[in-house]
């Protein structure tokens, strides 16, 4: 176990330093000096000149690819080129929405989704797990930012029951988590489906092994096989599909931020990104990276643990 | 289930066919601004409504629909026209130095939160179709050679491969001739998903203007352009979304009613 630990902790530190050259590489090549983006059109070539120095732009690309990834692992990720602040201030002031966010997204579709594809997966061939069926693939099929917009429509516009947008800041907690709701409902809606399609069909296939079987021939009912023996065993390929949910949702919220208004990292990249302001956009770009890669290095350990046969296998 | 494949297949045709037929004719100019006639809502004379400048809707929807399709189907060409070829190449040579190296680009690139990371291809390379398709597209390469290996690997094991590497074929010849075409069905099943992936990524994309660029008509851009007069005229945003939803929809359908389909093994048990 402790050599499988090592192999695969050794892929992620590999695989994190090269997504961090790939990273800089890509932002590197982008059009638009920052220092002169951040000085206008009319700067004269002097300033612009001394503002690179002072922001290390004039350095060999080499050097500024160490500096930035020997910060990294010190935990400096830098300053903001447009808001001179520390990347690392502004990632933890934009966490404080995104997270409790993805958080509050994960929950309300776990909520829908694991009930909705045990009831399907229970009555399969029926009309009950038909109308799942035709729910899920509705729910995959919408845009979410279009969802974002109805329910902007209906419950902010026409009912008046919640805002249309932004983030009040959490000073008062049930206030803030009000604003999060429609937006947590616009990203739950389509991680939901998904959720529930595989929730469906693992459950299903674990309801034919023969364990299940001899479940039964114990004298188990149907729904007390499925509730003691089978959900267990079909909720390991649900938890992959979590985590990896997990992890989109906090990048992926993206689009729906801007729908809200929120301050959250989507549109902090957003904005670095058509501020050119490289370093925040490197820095946050690896950090979500750097989740992935170790939320999935999490899952297979977990898998390790569970099962043996595992660790020899990839 | 024959229901999904008809239904998949009308949607698609449908959206497909007014694409096409916007080339020689749409109900309205989509590029004629009537201002005293915006925000109408749906009429005989307008059957989807009018936009904020007055165009019609229905017109925008076909137009934009060519877009749409186009930007996503050239994104799984991309995918693949790289991807499987890489993934064969993979297979042919289990555990060299190519199968590592694809494989773990693969989850390299799978690491990669796709939406930022187009997102930040087309604010770099500027926005535009053009752009689309390589964010889009990328991200396919991995889905296509990861699919293409898996499947690919459980050829090289059978019988008839054996009898092929007797013959005297090399690798690359038996992929071609032998193993690719037994991959028709699930890479085509794949490519329709993704293509419904590329229109959803599309839209996204020119929803926060980095998509296709006026005054070439997109879903995504009509929805921004709604955002602000959605309560005014629900329609107008309405309309596009439903495009988007209903596209998206009938190649799901498509897919898993090809699947079904294409895949005996299905027929008699739906999982």
């Amino acid at each position: 176990m402790l050599g499988y630990a090592l192999k695969r902790l050794t892929s992620l530190a590999v695989s994190l330093l090269v997504a961090s050259l790939v990273i800089f590489l890509v932002v590197e090549v982008a059009p638009g000096d920052p220092a002169s983006y951040m000085l206008g059109m009319n700067a004269q070539p002097d300033t612009v000149a001394a503002l690179r120095s002072e922001l290390g732009l004039d350095l060999p690309k080499w050097q500024r690819y160490l500096s930035w990834l020997g910060g990294m692992l010190s935990g400096d990720f830098g300053t903001s080129y447009t808001y001179r602040t520390p990347v690392a201030e502004m990632v933890a002031e934009r966490i404080a929405v995104s997270l409790p966010l993805a958080l509050y997204a994960l929950g309300l579709s776990t909520l829908i989704a694991l009930p909705a594809g045990i009831y399907a997966a229970a009555r399969r061939g029926r009309a009950g797990d038909a109308g799942v069926i035709g729910a899920t693939q509705l729910g995959i099929a919408i845009p979410n930012f279009w969802f974002a917009m109805l329910l902007v429509l209906l419950f902010a516009l026409k009912l008046r029951w919640f805002s249309a947008g932004g983030f009040p800041g959490w000073e008062q907690p049930l206030v803030a988590l009000k604003s999060l709701t429609l937006p947590a409902v616009a990203l739950a809606l389509p991680q939901a489906a998904i959720l529930a399609r595989v929730m469906r069909s693992s459950l299903i296939d674990i309801l034919s092994e023969d364990f299940i079987r001899t479940a039964r021939a114990k004298g188990l009912s149907r729904r007390q096989a499925l509730w003691r023996h089978g959900l267990r065993n079909a909720l390991i390929p649900v938890l992959t599909i979590l985590g990896l949910q997990f992890s989109f949702l906090l990048a992926g919220a993206i689009i729906i931020e801007q729908v809200f208004f929120l301050p959250g990292l989507g549109r902090l990249i957003f904005q670095s990104i058509t501020q050119r302001d490289l370093i925040v956009v490197e820095s946050v770009v690896m950090l979500l990276v750097f989740a992935v890669i170790a939320v999935n290095f999490l899952t297979d350990m977990a898998y390790a643990l569970v099962d043996p046969r595992l660790r020899g296998a990839r | 289930m024959k229901l999904s494949l008809i239904l998949g297949a009308t949607l698609s045709l449908t959206f497909t066919l007014g694409a096409l037929i916007s080339f020689a004719w749409t109900p309205g100019d989509v590029e004629a601004v009537n201002i005293a006639a915006r925000l109408q809502p749906p009429s005989a004379a307008h059957w989807l409504g009018t936009d904020h400048l007055g165009r019609d809707m229905l017109s925008m929807v076909m137009t934009g629909a060519r877009t749409s399709l186009a930007v996503a189907l050239v994104a799984v060409g991309l995918g693949m026209g790289l991807g499987v070829p890489l993934g064969l190449a993979a297979a042919a040579r289990q555990g060299g130095w190519l199968d590592e190296l694809v494989m773990r680009t693969n989850d390299l690139i799978f690491a990669f939160p796709s939406l930022v990371i187009a997102i930040l291809i087309t604010a770099i390379f500027g926005p535009g179709a053009l752009n689309a398709i390589l964010a889009i597209g990328i991200f396919n390469i991995p889905v296509f050679a990861r699919l293409t290996r898996g499947a690919a690997l459980s050829f090289w094991r059978r019988e008839f491969i054996l009898a092929a590497r007797v013959a005297g074929k090399g690798a690359p010849r038996i992929s071609v001739e032998h193993i690719l075409p037994n991959l028709a069905n699930l890479l085509i099943v794949q490519g329709t998903i993704q293509f419904s992936l590329g229109i959803l990524a599309e839209a996204g994309l020119s929803y926060v203007g980095l998509g296709a660029q006026p005054p070439v008509p997109s879903w995504g851009r009509m929805l921004a352009d709604a955002q602000t007069m959605v309560a005014l005229a629900p329609h107008v945003a309405i309309v596009p979304g439903l495009a988007i939803l209903l596209t998206v929809l009938g190649l799901n359908l498509l897919g898993d009613g090809l699947r079904d389909h294409l895949d005996p093994r299905l027929r008699p048990s739906r999982a």
